[in-house]
């Protein structure tokens, strides 16, 4: 354990976190030879690489990573999805999945509509394309919307989604987790409310031990007091 | 103004025993305590009091640039904006930016944009925001101090804190840390915000003369000092997410 607690220190940007010839991964820097931390998180040393798992940061959004987005603008034969990044996302009509004619968008998805969507690429000045070409990638009708931080994003799906099926599991709610943090749930309105309130739980403890036990405990207690 | 000029010379900044009107030897800081992840709303957010000073800095961003015509294609901007309350002096300050904080606005901007990644998140912006809530001399310092904070508060990538730290020149001797009586009535105020683990200077700024002799002395008192600063800076972060990390590591196990 002691192990474990020791390669996982907290570290401030500036910090010397390898003199000892590890590679710079995601969230450091090198210089002359030594890794430096550029981010605020926990050092993460796997494959000779050295890491800062962030602990707090906006969502930047990477090729494949699957998303929430909300349409804030339309054009002729394209949509434009707000998700929850500092770039916003356009969606082609022939990325969509339908067949969407010129200037006839807005039959499809109108502003304020949201989608499950891909994204399909990133380029270097960080220009995102994202798809909806895929049978799981669909509108969202009906359901609600939940946001957490995206850095909280692998905590709510926990290990292998494990914490995320254990809250569908009690509250029979459909649902889908965006890594952008935005995360859509539908169902029964109790068992909504249920799941989100579980869904807030983990962000807020996202750090405790034991967390999967007190949420487990969380959503007997709500299903033992309501049947 | 001749008839004024008699005035700063009647007061005596520095007794017989190198003490000043505060009590403090010439080397010496005010008590300073710097509080992360104050705030809410903001991506990243911290709290100083540095002597009389009292100042709030809040971070947000990366997001996207506006005015659009600022966005640069190639990098984010470091955009900053130093605001004093207006119940932040003893006289009421007429709100709103003036010559004063226009520029403090843009040299603390200069300052960030030299650690700060910007080349990670082009076409974005990083807004700084900088309140003073009471004043009582450097706190454009107290500011850089705090905001730095806020930034590694709001996960943005950057090479390393910058701390201030201001010295000048009362009474005819070099000084750290010029507290209000001391920057009105005393020689010079130097302040200096340095990159701590380089040493390079991204803040220097000077009101007053110092002979290049005095200027090394000043140099050398805010450099130690800041280091000072940039551990107190350190401390702040890591209790803030102390718990956190410790949490995460038994966690990891059970969750």
């Amino acid at each position: 354990m002691s192990d474990f607690a020791a390669t996982r220190e907290v570290v401030i940007p500036g910090e010397l976190i390898d003199s000892n010839g590890l590679k710079p991964g995601e969230g450091t820097y090198a210089d002359s030879g030594r890794v430096y931390a550029a981010q605020l998180g926990i050092v993460a040393r796997r494959d000779g690489l050295v890491s800062v798992i962030p602990l707090g940061g906006r969502y930047i959004p990477r090729a494949d990573d699957e998303v929430i987005g909300h349409v804030v603008d339309l054009g002729p034969s394209h949509w434009l999805l707000d998700i929850n990044s500092p770039y916003p996302a356009p969606l082609h009509a022939t990325e969509s999945p339908w067949r969407v004619d010129f200037g006839d968008t807005a039959r499809f998805m109108d502003i304020g509509d949201s989608a499950i969507c891909r994204v399909l690429q990133v380029d270097e000045t960080k220009r995102v394309q994202v798809t909806m070409q895929d049978p799981e990638l669909h509108k969202i009708d009906g359901g609600q919307i939940v946001e957490v931080s995206p850095s909280k994003v692998p905590r709510v799906l926990g290990r292998g989604g494990s914490m995320i099926q254990l809250i569908k599991s009690y509250t029979k709610v459909q649902g889908f987790v965006g890594q952008n943090g935005r995360i859509w749930i539908d169902g029964n309105p109790e068992d909504v409310m249920i799941a989100t309130r579980a869904i807030h739980l983990v962000e807020e403890h996202a750090q405790a031990s034991g967390l999967t036990e007190a949420v487990n405990a969380f959503l007997k207690d709500a299903y033992g007091q309501g049947a | 103004m001749d008839d004024i000029e008699h005035i700063p010379k009647q007061i005596k900044l520095v007794d017989d025993n190198g003490r000043r009107l505060d009590g403090r030897r010439l080397d010496e800081l005010r008590p300073i305590r710097i509080e992360a992840g104050v705030l809410k709303r903001p991506d990243g957010s911290a709290y100083i009091e540095w002597g009389g000073n009292r100042v709030l800095a809040a971070v947000y961003g990366p997001r996207e640039a506006h005015p659009r015509h600022l966005q640069d294609p190639a990098r984010a901007l470091v955009q900053c904006r130093y605001n004093m309350a207006p119940f932040s002096v003893s006289d009421r300050k007429r709100p709103g930016p003036d010559r004063r904080s226009v520029e403090i606005s843009k040299v603390v901007s200069e300052a960030f944009s030299a650690v700060v990644f910007t080349e990670q998140f082009p076409r974005t912006s990083v807004d700084v925001y900088i309140e003073v809530l009471q004043a009582e001399a450097g706190t454009r310092c107290a500011g850089i101090t705090a905001a730095s904070v806020a930034l590694a508060d709001a996960g943005i990538p950057m090479r390393d804190l910058i701390a201030s730290c201001a010295s000048g020149k009362i009474a005819g001797q070099v000084a750290l840390d010029l507290n209000k009586e001391e920057d009105n009535f005393g020689d010079a105020d130097c302040p200096t915000a340095i990159v701590a683990r380089t040493g390079e200077i991204v803040l220097l700024q000077m009101d007053g003369h110092l002979t290049e002799d005095e200027f090394d002395r000043a140099m050398k008192l805010s450099m130690d000092a800041i280091r000072r600063i940039n551990e107190m800076q350190r401390d702040a972060l890591r209790r803030r997410y102390a718990v956190t990390a410790m949490d995460e590591a038994l966690g990891g196990d059970a969750a």
